[in-house]
């Protein structure tokens, strides 16, 4: 089976080519079996590739396929070709997994939708490229599936493109991505000209030639991160994905929270042999990681929309999934991701089934109450937020603890006092719109009636749940040996310094210490939101300037444009009109001007003696004549 | 028996003018369709090329080589290698596509307008086949004229004459000092080897010294400069991008701007090779200010044309900066990047064309949320645009990421600022796409807009196939222009080591 591993994206394509080309003639139903099917059948073959790749000796490990070379210019080769290795299992089973969830759910979400086929073939084309991303053995093909999953971003938020801020936002999306895949292309030229490869697995095994610190490999690590910080929205280049929320709720959850964001975090694993010979890159790596975090988590605490509460949510924890990898833990960061790809998927279809349920409200002030309406929506909401503030024993607990852990042991105070802060908003912000949306007394509009979701919808969001419960317990701490998820991994990383053995009442304590942490946050939240509503308008009161710069997400939005938007239009529009018109080509139409000036002038020398023309051909003759056999000889 | 296949490629849509000429002027059909069986059967005379070319050889293939002036060494030498395979197969692969294009397009002075169409076809053809210098320079003449025309008839009316006269001196400048370093080489051939000839192939051997290649690369570079365009000498562009027909933008962009870029690879850097290894500089930071500037100049654009025009400047930056890395990557990028350029950049000459019959206007703010009544011209102009903006999967991110490769290796700083042009590609043919497609359609004109019909669809099909298959298996056409750049690459390399004493020799005789 592990042969037609080049199946795995191939099949998603076909159905975005069915549905993209006949989809308009077919029904919604068939539309909507196609493209679930298509991608229930990449899931499919993953798990038998897994199974598979189990059983394979060590020394068959890991597996590339090579499909036909795709480039080759001199010594360039780059082929179509996949590499089945722990990593890339891992991610092409959460990728392929929560999108059949998720494609399934939309079948429900969008069946009122006139572009509804043209939904699924786009929801098709981000599978294709997303597992081209994961499953790639080359550097280049993994850029096909990272520019590829730009675009179907790009094309998802711009969905309903009638929507002038729905239009921004695609744009803003693709433009921005753009500037970080200008540093993933730069630092492919770099690898190439370095190791003469673009293969992962020849590069890194000639990294390993390389001393530790080495500049090449810094500027390389540095380039890929710059393309990182934009696929998954970290200072300086998140402002994008707040804005993405613009697109179709099971969109915001498939692209913007369990899969494309974490793209970046995948490729800076994938890349750790470069990494941990870069201990710049790798303190980068961390600060910005750690920063994105806490920063991001503030900007969630003023959100009223249910949505950009999860979308800085997102932000923050992938901010934590950076940490973890720039204090060395690669396989944290890769645990966090994929608990986080089910819990935040879940997030976000359950505030899909809310805004389903509402009407299209996203205001959490209009919500309340909605606990008695969504049974189930509000259950699994529940459970996700849980996983989300780490308590045990929710998924998010397991993999959120490991990284405050390693970000205290391996890196250093201030990272692990950052992100226990973070951790405690995050906890206090998520149970907020738990309280906001679900509890205390019903604030919607007279004629919204709140509906739980169908079961199309309800039922892809109980299996997220209990993956949320459950999910963590494939890295269990403390006991040696029980950890499957860092065995199973280890091949895949390069690790930055051989695994140290850390004490058992240590790290319980650390357990204990983040878990209560995160008590305290959903406490907070429960007195201010449950027990004394008043107090947030109070504290508001009490600062605010603090909350205007807040509430306003800091103006880094309004920041970026007077900085870099406008000067480039302004420059641009003085380049056209000031330069190109008047400078470039008022030289030439000055010269044309010149040449009928002299030419009227000129004109005088036209005595009409045939005798002056001819002496003047004649002088004219000789000159160029004799020039020309002097320059020849 | 071989057929002369080269031959019969330049000399068809000269026998089909002769036919047009007895041809009832007023019946339209009948003029269009004549031309459209022309040019089929041109298409399906260059295909033999295609599938009978050997890969494996730099050499001259094809070739015909007949006496026509001996006297003054003046031969009808007809040959094609990987450098022009590629694009003699676009130049006859768009010819009936653009008939088709003029079906509705042209309504007034069709039989003048056929004439015209074939007789640049055979023009270009021309050039691209020609390996004797006289033969080359008749050719490159011979084209200048039906696209003048084709801008100053049938352009519009407001400014097509100024925009065909500004054409026509620009590239008549440029020629004409080409013709005297033509003469200067013929002269200087024949005086160093004793046989006065315009043989390219023998120039090429010649080991001119220094201080002329420096002067001849200039003269020879100023008109093919001006032809690509690059950077200052570009304005002429917009004006006749602006003013032409639709299949007129077309052909401009397609294939005579890659007669510059061809003139470069064919005669300046073979020819003065050290000269060339001199330039590099020079005309590496033109070509990057044309990418950067032309990007950010085309941003604010009003006119989808002028637009278009100047993402031009900046998109044949490109192939500038490929083919003067004398590397693999670069150069077989640059070339392939021509063809993309032709396929993609006429796309959205058709689509500004498609929708200017429709609204009789190119301003951007005329426009808005079209998306909604032409949902399949709205897919198509999608694609158009991403492979334009060098999407991986589609033909432009081939050429880009070859020529940005090979560039990295000359001197990275030109590849990472050329890269910029990536960025800036995606604003201006997003912001373009937004405003012209998306939101919500406010004037009530675009509400009844016809999407595209089956004539139309037919035109852009066969330009996607490609676009398509040059980004999913570019294979196909790199191969055939691997031993020709191989081969050029390595007389390059060669060139290299023996260019720092010349230049030295050349400084001492300076002094």
């Amino acid at each position: 089976m592990i042969d037609y591993v080049w199946l795995i994206p191939v099949f998603p394509l076909v159905g975005f080519l069915i549905n993209g080309l006949l989809g308009q003639k077919l029904s919604k139903n068939t539309v909507g079996a196609i493209g679930s099917g298509a991608v229930g059948l990449s899931f499919l073959l993953t798990v038998g590739i897994f199974l598979e790749y189990l059983k394979l000796p060590p020394q068959a490990r890991p597996v590339e396929k090579v499909v036909y070379t795709w480039i080759a210019s001199g010594a360039f080769q780059a082929p179509v070709a996949f590499l089945v290795d722990p990593l890339s299992l891992i991610m092409l089973l959460v990728v392929s997994g929560v999108s059949t969830l998720i494609h399934i759910y939309s079948v429900g979400y969008m069946h009122d939708d006139p572009g509804f086929y043209r939904y699924f073939s786009y929801l098709n084309l981000f599978v294709f490229a997303m597992l081209t991303l994961v499953g790639a053995n080359n550097f280049l093909l993994m850029f096909v599936g990272w520019e590829g999953v730009g675009l179907c971003s790009y094309l998802l938020i711009g969905f309903w493109y009638e929507k002038q801020s729905a239009s921004d936002a695609g744009k803003k999306a693709f433009v921005v991505n753009r500037i970080g895949d200008f540093g993933f292309l730069l630092g492919m030229f770099l690898i190439f000209w370095t190791f003469g490869s673009l293969n992962f697995r020849e590069v890194f095994a000639l990294a390993g030639n390389f001393p530790v610190g080495d500049l090449t490999i810094t500027a390389i690590t540095l380039c890929l991160f710059l393309g990182a910080t934009g696929k998954s929205a970290q200072l300086p280049l998140y402002t994008w994905l707040p804005d993405a929320m613009e697109g179709p709720t099971p969109v915001s959850a498939l692209i913007h929270a369990a899969t494309m964001v974490t793209a970046g975090v995948y490729m800076v694993a994938r890349c750790s042999a470069l990494y941990v010979l870069a201990p710049i890159s790798l303190t980068t790596v961390a600060i910005v990681g750690a920063g994105t975090a806490i920063f991001a988590a503030t900007i969630g605490l003023a959100q009223f929309d249910i949505k950009r509460v999860l979308a800085y949510s997102t932000v923050s924890q992938l901010g934590y999934m950076f940490l973890a990898c720039g204090v060395g833990a690669f396989i944290s960061g890769i645990f966090h991701l994929m608990t986080h790809a089910f819990f935040k998927a879940l997030l976000f279809l359950d505030s899909g089934s809310v805004i389903h349920g509402m009407h299209g409200e996203q205001d959490m002030r209009k919500m309340g109450g909605l606990k008695k309406k969504m049974p189930i929506t509000y259950k699994t909401y529940i459970l996700a937020t849980l996983a989300i503030a780490g308590i045990f024993p929710f998924a998010g607990f397991f993999s959120k603890d490991e990284i405050l852990f390693f970000s205290l042991v391996d890196g250093h105070l201030v990272y692990w006092g950052i992100a226990t802060a973070a951790a405690f908003i995050t906890a206090f912000y998520m149970f907020r719109s738990v309280f906001m949306t679900f509890h205390g007394e019903a604030r919607w509009d007279p004629h919204v009636h709140p509906h739980e979701s169908p079961p199309l919808m309800t039922v892809p969001l109980i299996i997220l749940a209990v993956l949320s419960v459950v999910g963590g317990f494939v890295g269990f701490p403390i006991i040696e040996g029980l950890h499957v998820f860092r065995d199973f991994l280890a091949p895949s990383i390069t690790p930055l310094k051989a695994a140290e053995h850390h004490s058992v009442t240590f790290e319980v304590a650390m357990m204990i210490f983040s878990m209560g942490v995160a008590g305290v946050g959903i406490y907070t939240a429960y007195k201010m939101y449950m027990v004394k509503p008043e107090l947030p308008d109070k504290v508001v009161a009490k600062f605010p300037t603090v909350y205007d710069y807040v509430y306003n997400k800091y103006y880094v939005d309004e920041l970026y444009d007077a900085t870099v938007v406008e000067p480039i239009k302004d420059g641009s529009n003085f380049l056209w009109t000031g330069v190109d018109d008047q400078v470039v080509d008022g030289a030439v139409n000055g010269s044309a001007g010149f040449v009928a000036w002299l030419s009227a002038h000129l004109r005088k020398l036209e005595t009409g003696f045939l005798s002056n023309y001819a002496l003047a051909i004649l002088l004219g003759v000789t000159v160029i004549v004799g020039y020309l056999l002097g320059y020849v000889g | 028996m071989q057929l002369p296949l080269l031959s019969i490629l330049v000399f068809l849509p000269l026998a089909g003018i002769i036919v047009l000429f007895f041809l009832d002027r007023k019946n339209h059909k009948t003029l269009k369709g004549f031309t459209m069986a022309v040019m089929v059967v041109e298409f399906l005379f260059s295909l033999p090329l295609w599938f009978r070319f050997d890969n494996a050889t730099a050499a001259m293939q094809f070739v015909e080589h007949y006496r026509w002036l001996p006297q003054y060494g003046i031969s009808y030498y007809v040959g094609i290698d990987g450098f022009s395979l590629l694009l003699i197969m676009l130049t006859t692969f768009l010819g009936p596509i653009c008939v088709l294009a003029t079906w509705e397009d042209v309504q007034h002075r069709v039989k003048e307008f056929m004439i015209c169409l074939l007789g640049l076809t055979a023009g270009m053809l021309g050039v691209f086949v020609a390996l004797d210098l006289f033969l080359f320079y008749v050719f490159w003449e011979v084209m200048l004229i039906p696209m003048y025309l084709l801008i100053g008839v049938w352009g519009n009316p407001a400014r097509r004459v100024y925009a065909a006269i500004k054409f026509f001196l620009f590239t008549m400048f440029g020629s004409l000092l080409m013709l005297v370093a033509i003469l200067v080489l013929y002269f200087y051939a024949g005086k160093v080897t004793g046989t006065y000839t315009f043989d390219l192939l023998k120039m090429y051997g010649l080991n001119i010294p220094f201080h002329m290649q420096f002067w001849m690369f200039l003269a020879f570079g100023l008109a093919f400069a001006i032809k690509v365009p690059m950077f200052p000498f570009h304005t002429w562009l917009p004006d006749a991008h602006t003013e032409a027909p639709t299949v007129g933008s077309v052909i401009l962009a397609a294939v005579l701007l890659k007669m510059g870029t061809y003139g470069f690879l064919r005669f300046n850097m073979p020819m003065f090779p050290q000269a060339a290894h001199y330039f590099v500089p020079l005309f590496s930071i033109l070509a990057l200010i044309g990418i950067v500037y032309g990007a950010l100049v085309s941003m604010v654009q009003k006119d989808l044309k002028r637009l278009v025009a100047f993402s031009s400047v900046s998109h044949l930056g490109f192939v500038m900066l490929g083919l003067f890395t004398f590397n693999m990557p670069g150069v077989q990028g640059g070339i392939i990047q021509m063809i993309n350029h032709g396929l993609s950049t006429g796309a959205l000459f058709f689509i500004v064309g498609a929708i200017y019959e429709r609204r009789h206007t190119r301003m951007i703010a005329d426009f808005g949320g079209i998306s909604t009544p032409m949902p399949i011209f709205a897919t198509i102009f999608m694609i158009v645009t991403l492979s334009s903006i060098g999407l991986p999967g589609l033909n432009g991110f081939v050429g880009e990421f070859l020529i940005l490769l090979g560039a990295w290796k000359t001197n990275w700083v030109y590849a990472a600022i050329a890269a910029t042009g990536v960025i800036f590609a995606a604003c201006y043919m997003l912001w373009m796409f937004q405003r012209v497609m998306f939101g919500e359609v406010t004037n009530p004109k675009n509400q009844v807009l016809q999407d595209l019909s089956q004539r139309e669809i037919a035109i852009f099909v066969p330009l996607l196939i490609f676009i398509v298959w040059i980004g999913v298996y570019p294979g196909t056409f790199l191969d055939k222009t691997k031993a020709t750049t191989a081969n050029f690459v390595a007389m390059m390399e060669k060139a290299k080591d023996t260019s720092v004493s010349l230049s030295q020799v050349f400084k001492g005789e300076a002094r």
